[in-house]
């Protein structure tokens, strides 16, 4: 199933600049497997050593988180649109 | 969400002829009208930060008749922030921003009461600045003052009026623990140094931090009149370029670390610690050989691979001798490209992004000898090449 998945600039570099990618799968952790394997340059943004989504990036689905929803687990189908939101900051050399 | 006004009441006094001349396109607003106007006279708004967001902020803020305006910062202009810090002017370049800000707005609105910070923000000093504010705008650019500032908010019961920017891209919201979620209801923890580059690498258009900014004065200005529908409970997302504004929901995070229902946080951290507590644990730093290492190496003969991992655009401003071109976001996918029997330097603006492609590299698999090339391009110009630019 076609599963578009919106990229915030801050991630384009790894997708070859491209605002909205396709990938496949039933649930969004499915979704989000298959788009990292075919970008894996994006694999450490999105997952940290132990496998676990990194917590300053939300994944939306339509206009609700799915930590509102079922997670990961959380079904998909075709059509739908998922939007990756992470942390922004500015202008900083600090952190 | 309809938020009754901070203001209570009985700080009300009245307004003199003259302002009412000054505010009169307010007062004829029946949501403001002149009793809004007493409200935004009588209070008190704390801006962190007089740089992209903090220049509409206090610009507006004071235009509108804030009675007291509290600026913290303890960075100084530099000619590359009058691009978009409108707050600050050609002739203000090596001033602290606070005297600039101070300037600006006394210009604007002598109404105005200026309360001037220039000291970083801290965990020592956060509560006591706070807590004499009625409402704080995060104009921040980094992650440990954002956070610090959530949590003195959410502690103190202040209403946190939030702006981020990056590139093309900005956020707003206004966290606001008592009536809705906190920032770290939607993001627990920030990302690791050095995973997402900053605005001193990926860059910012101007007028960005102009909108987002503008956006934050707006909301100030509601939770001082009251009965307005403010970004409490929502996420503003604003994509410049593709001229967009979506909406997200936000939702209290009954897991809330500081505002859920068992939280954890009950006094300021060290942030410094915070933020860099994740870093990946037990990955070993990456070796790195200084500007002047490299300039030997290349003159001993050595054998190299120098990897410049900038974007197209980045290598128009300054070109590195020697390179290849990988950019950072196709260096796992190439990695046949390399040669492991050959040590390779990796290079970007400040070196930062580079230890990022090694990194990828080492996940990848890569056995071969990897440096990264301490502070980038910038520090090859400042040390090695000085007839290029540094930017
Ligand atoms: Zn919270």
């Amino acid at each position: 199933m076609a599963i578009t998945i919106l990229i915030p600039t801050a991630l384009r570099a790894f997708t070859d600049g491209k605002a909205e990618v396709e990938a496949a799968g039933g649930t969004v952790g499915g979704v989000i497997a298959d788009f990292a394997a075919r970008y894996p340059d994006i694999r450490r943004h999105l997952y940290d050593e132990n496998g676990a989504l990194r917590s300053f990036i939300n994944i939306y689905a339509g206009d609700t988180n799915i930590k509102s929803l079922n997670g990961l687990n959380t079904a998909v189908k075709d059509g739908d649109a998922l939007m990756l939101v992470p942390a922004i900051a500015g202008g900083s050399r600090r952190c | 969400m309809l938020i009754d006004s901070v203001i209570p009441k009985s700080r009300l006094t009245d307004l003199t002829n003259e302002e009412i001349s000054r505010y009169s396109r307010h007062l004829l607003l029946p949501d403001i009208n002149i009793e809004g106007q007493k409200r935004l006279k009588a209070a008190r708004v704390l801006i962190v930060g007089t740089g992209g967001l903090g220049a509409p902020l206090a610009l507006y803020l004071a235009a509108a008749g804030v009675g007291t305006l509290g600026i913290v910062d303890f960075d100084f202009v530099e000619e590359s922030n009058l691009q978009r810090q409108i707050i600050h002017g050609t002739r203000d370049i090596g001033r602290p921003k606070v005297a600039s800000a101070k300037d600006s707005i006394r210009q604007i609105n002598p109404h105005v009461k200026v309360n001037e910070y220039n000291v970083m923000l801290t965990a020592e000093n956060a509560l006591d600045i706070i807590a004499d504010y009625d409402v704080v705008a995060d104009g921040t650019d980094n992650y440990q003052t954002r956070y610090l500032v959530n949590d003195a908010c959410v502690l103190l019961g202040k209403p946190n009026v939030y702006g981020s920017i990056f590139q093309f891209e900005g956020q707003a919201s206004v966290f606001y623990a008592k009536e809705g979620p906190c920032y770290r209801c939607l993001y627990p923890s920030p990302p690791p140094p050095g995973l997402v580059p900053s605005c001193s690498e990926g860059g910012v258009i101007g007028v960005l931090p102009g909108v987002v900014g503008t956006i934050q004065a707006g909301e100030v200005i509601k939770l001082i009149v009251g009965g307005a529908n403010t970004l409490t409970g929502r996420l503003l997302l604003f994509d410049q370029w593709q001229m967009k504004f979506r909406e997200l929901k936000l939702d209290k995070d009954p897991a809330c670390p500081i505002c859920g229902k068992k939280p954890t946080i009950k006094k300021l951290i060290d942030y410094e610690v915070f933020c860099g507590l994740n870093k990946p644990q037990g990955e070993k730093p990456v070796d790195t050989l200084t500007a002047l290492e490299l300039k030997e190496r290349f003159d001993r003969g050595d054998r190299l691979q120098i990897i410049d991992i900038r974007e197209p655009h980045e290598r128009a401003i300054v070109k590195f001798p020697y390179a290849r071109y990988i950019p950072l976001g196709q260096v796992a996918r190439r990695i046949d490209e390399f040669d492991p029997s050959v040590p390779a330097v990796f290079i970007c603006k400040i070196g930062q992004r580079s230890i990022f492609a090694i990194r990828a590299l080492l996940d990848a698999g890569y056995a071969g000898e990897l440096y990264n090339l301490k502070d980038g391009v910038n520090a090859w110009a400042r040390d090695v090449d000085k007839t290029l630019p540094q930017y």
